[in-house]
């Protein structure tokens, strides 16, 4: 069974203040994530205030765009879509959607890069949006 | 301080609608509301504590003018289908501490009546701090559950067929419930050769879409003795949230590993004890994985202990959701903590179908998990005890 990756419409995300730089780096291809620089951890969805310290010390870095498929699941209600929990290289998790492959071949461990896709379509469009592309079969 | 003995369940109500094409969701709050304290033998006029939950159209204010209460404590917190289990602790906390005698805890809603369902995108509010990193990705319940289930799997050697078995169990008890939305028996067969929605979670996995509601009355010990019902005490209860960790996302298991052992200490009973327990499901893998985290097996073994109808009554080691549950009976507003608790009540009494009836039901749990098995939820954990 072969299910082909289509495109779909992503809803737009609010752009909170905070993360302005994130969607402007997103639209130039670049995943940031944050470090902090109390604690040496990173996290995601990127916080002010490290979530693991409570230390405003956070900064911004620019993420490998690497990692593996933690989990996910694909959706087979109307236009077929995976959705999954990458585990970044740095070690954070994220929710994301793995596409432009045959979602049928995806996998649990699975070695993925990040891609973008705007969200909305051609009269409303919205930031990029990260989604991540298999690099093995 | 603890709640245990500080306060009794004296009236439960399930509505009996599973489809109110004609009712506002109010209208489905006040017939339960009215259930329940008939149920208890009271009246509004005795009800001098509110709670609700985000169902409640327009909140607590809206609902205590509309009911015609007048009340003394107010409480509505919300964390998603398991608020209702929460709220009888927050009810016995305020009993205890003389902030009420009498609370009333209303839910209801009309999702199918809506055209709600859970392989549609969630209906979000501005300014939540997570909501722009998810929403593009379309969650939906039914797939995010899948990612908890698919990882469950892949750690634990968790099948199709042996989280079937808890469909199974559902409909065995179902078959008794003339008020169920779906009564027919189903085998394990019938339900892997449903419909994929969500890989790998068959449609036979989820839930109903339901209309309902339902209510319950709690009341300090001088009271509950002074009505002519059976007395079902509160014995603990134990709340946790668990989120995704700032990224340290772990699916493997949910805030049941911490709400539950707190329902059992300040409770002083153990997982053995329990004679009937009405586990939160919204999916097949809910109920797996909070019967691992609760203690009744060990974890990554819900597979095998849900298996062989394990969980059917008068079969099984642990019978649960005799009344169908929300697989097969009632998920009322998409959140099913309050008949949870109903159904739990009526096995202490004796109360449940003859052919679902546990013997001897002495020790109840009712536990549930709002919200998402793979972003937030809360965990309740509530034990109880006929006296």
């Amino acid at each position: 069974m072969v299910t082909a990756y289509q495109t779909r419409i992503m809803a737009i995300p609010e752009v909170h203040p905070e993360h302005t730089e994130y969607w402007e780096a997103t639209a130039k291809g670049k995943l940031l994530i944050k470090k902090c620089n109390s604690c040496d951890e990173f996290h995601y969805y990127p916080r002010v205030i490290c979530p693991n310290c409570t230390s405003d010390k956070t900064t911004w870095v620019e993420a490998k765009g690497t990692g593996s498929i933690y989990t996910y699941s694909v959706m087979r209600r109307g236009v077929p879509y995976a959705i999954a929990f990458v585990e970044l290289d740095e070690g954070p998790k994220m929710m994301t959607n793995i596409v432009d492959c045959d979602l049928d071949t995806i996998h649990i461990s699975q070695r993925v890069k990040v891609t973008f896709k705007q969200s909305g379509d051609e009269d409303n469009s919205g930031p990029f949006i990260p989604c991540f592309i298999p690099m093995e079969a | 301080m603890s709640i245990k003995g500080a306060a009794f369940i004296a009236g439960a109500f399930e509505h009996p609608t599973r489809k109110a094409e004609n009712k506002s969701v109010a209208v489905l709050h006040a017939e339960c509301a009215k259930g329940a304290l008939e149920d208890a033998g009271l009246s509004f006029k005795d009800v001098d504590g509110y709670f609700c939950a985000a169902d409640a159209p327009g909140g607590a204010l809206s609902m205590v003018e509309y009911l015609g209460l007048k009340v003394r404590h107010l409480d509505s917190t919300d964390i998603g289908g398991s608020s209702y289990i929460a709220h009888v602790s927050h009810a016995a906390q305020a009993i205890v501490a003389g902030k009420c005698n009498v609370a009333l805890i209303t839910m209801a809603g009309r999702p199918r009546s809506e055209g709600r369902s859970g392989v549609k995108q969630k209906i979000v509010g501005a300014n939540i701090p997570d909501v722009p990193f998810e929403l593009p990705f379309g969650p939906t319940a039914v797939n995010e559950y899948a990612m908890a289930t698919m990882r469950h799997m892949h750690e634990y050697g968790t099948t199709s067929e042996q989280l079937a078995w808890v469909k199974v169990a559902a409909s065995h008890h179902a078959q008794y419930n003339p008020n169920a939305m779906l009564r027919d028996l189903v085998t394990v067969e019938d339900v892997l050769a449903s419909p994929m929605i969500a890989d790998p979670l068959h449609r036979l996995d989820c839930c109903v879409v339901s209309d309902g509601g339902g209510a319950l009355v709690i009341v300090s010990p001088e009271i509950a003795k002074s009505l002519r019902r059976p007395l079902v005490k509160v014995l603990g209860c134990g709340e946790a949230p668990k989120g995704l960790l700032g990224g340290k996302v772990d699916l493997t298991y949910s805030g049941a590993i911490w709400s539950g052992p707190r329902a059992f200490a300040e409770a002083g009973v153990t997982p053995q004890d329990i004679k009937y327990a009405s586990i939160y499901d919204s999916f097949t893998i809910t109920v797996l994985m909070q019967l691992e985290d609760l203690g009744f097996c060990r974890k990554g073994e819900g597979g095998r202990f849900v298996a062989d109808g394990n969980l059917i009554s008068g079969f099984g080691k642990l019978p649960i959701n005799t009344d169908g549950g929300g697989l097969n009976n009632n998920h009322p507003a998409s959140r099913g903590g309050i008949v949870k608790i109903v159904e739990a009540v009526r096995q202490l009494r004796g109360e449940a179908h003859p052919n679902v009836q546990v013997k001897n039901c002495d020790l109840a749990l009712a536990h549930g998990t709002g919200g998402g098995l793979a972003s937030r939820h809360g965990s309740a954990t509530l034990i109880l005890e006929r006296v």
